[in-house]
């Protein structure tokens, strides 16, 4: 019998430290996108509050915590991280089960805003880009959900299969950036 | 160049793909006589100045918008969801 074992999506690549930052891969659980039917966005909401015991994230905003978060992950959608998704939330919103799709990294250090001036084209400084805040953005040519959840860590999800690719952006970054002292 | 997405905010260029004009939004009736579809498929004028252009914001929200964009001199004049177009 072939013994099968699950790799997630950055084994082999992470973690990594460059100067004062590092880049860890974390398993949020189980992801599920949760996208209001046309005209149920407020029933949706108030079901997810109820089912899940936190607020429905505004667009480019974040609830929760580690271990159960929600991001505003596009329009008329959010994203799950952590916990199954009540069920009865489908009576109002399509939900997908995207746990394999996605993978998530943290980025930390006093230096991480400086890392991501380099690959991303928003305005990631504190003063703008607070936590709670959450943005689908571009990481380099990829797309991708950057979110702040702390004082000096993000959290990025690109697809799976871009994880390489991530990796590699987020290392020549951080090395130009240690380069400079 | 940046655009305000009404949903995400202001946005560098890179995040959006330009569609074209924003002829799309004026599908001609299902029987309409060909060349109104000719016109609607395939004719286009190609002044400069002032244009109303379909773009996505693809890597954002991934909603499609209708900006009011100079070409003559790059001033952005508006920027609207399509759904708001009624």
């Amino acid at each position: 019998m072939v013994e099968l074992s699950a790799k997630s999506p950055c084994a082999g690549l992470l973690p990594m430290t460059i100067g004062s930052v590092s880049v860890a891969e974390v398993d949020l659980g189980r992801l599920t996108s949760i996208a209001p039917y046309k005209g149920r966005a407020t029933e949706a909401a108030d079901a997810f509050k109820v089912a899940h015991g936190l607020a429905y994230p505004a667009a480019n905003r974040a609830t929760g915590k580690d271990g159960c978060r929600a991001l505003w992950f596009g329009r008329d959608m959010i994203l799950l991280a952590g916990p199954p998704p009540d069920l009865t939330l489908a009576g109002t919103a399509a939900l997908t089960d995207q746990s394999d799709a996605w993978a998530s990294v943290t980025v930390t250090g006093e230096r991480a805003e400086e890392v991501l001036a380099r690959l991303v084209p928003i305005d990631l400084r504190a003063a703008h880009f607070k936590r709670g805040h959450t943005a689908r953005t571009l990481i380099m040519h990829m797309n991708g959900a950057i979110t702040r959840v702390g004082a000096d860590s993000f959290l990025i999800l690109v697809f799976r299969a871009m994880a390489g690719t991530l990796v590699h952006d987020l290392k020549q970054a951080m090395e130009a950036v240690a380069a400079r002292g | 160049m940046r655009l305000t997405c009404p949903i995400c905010g202001e946005r560098d260029r890179r995040e959006f793909y330009y569609q074209g004009d924003a002829v799309a939004l004026d599908r001609p009736a299902r029987d309409a006589d060909v060349s109104a579809w000719d016109d609607y498929v395939h004719l286009r004028d190609n002044p400069s100045g002032l244009r109303r252009e379909l773009w996505h914001h693809e890597a954002g929200c991934g909603s499609w918008l209708v900006v009011d964009r100079n070409t003559s001199t790059h001033e952005v004049h508006a920027v609207a969801l399509v759904e708001a177009q009624g």
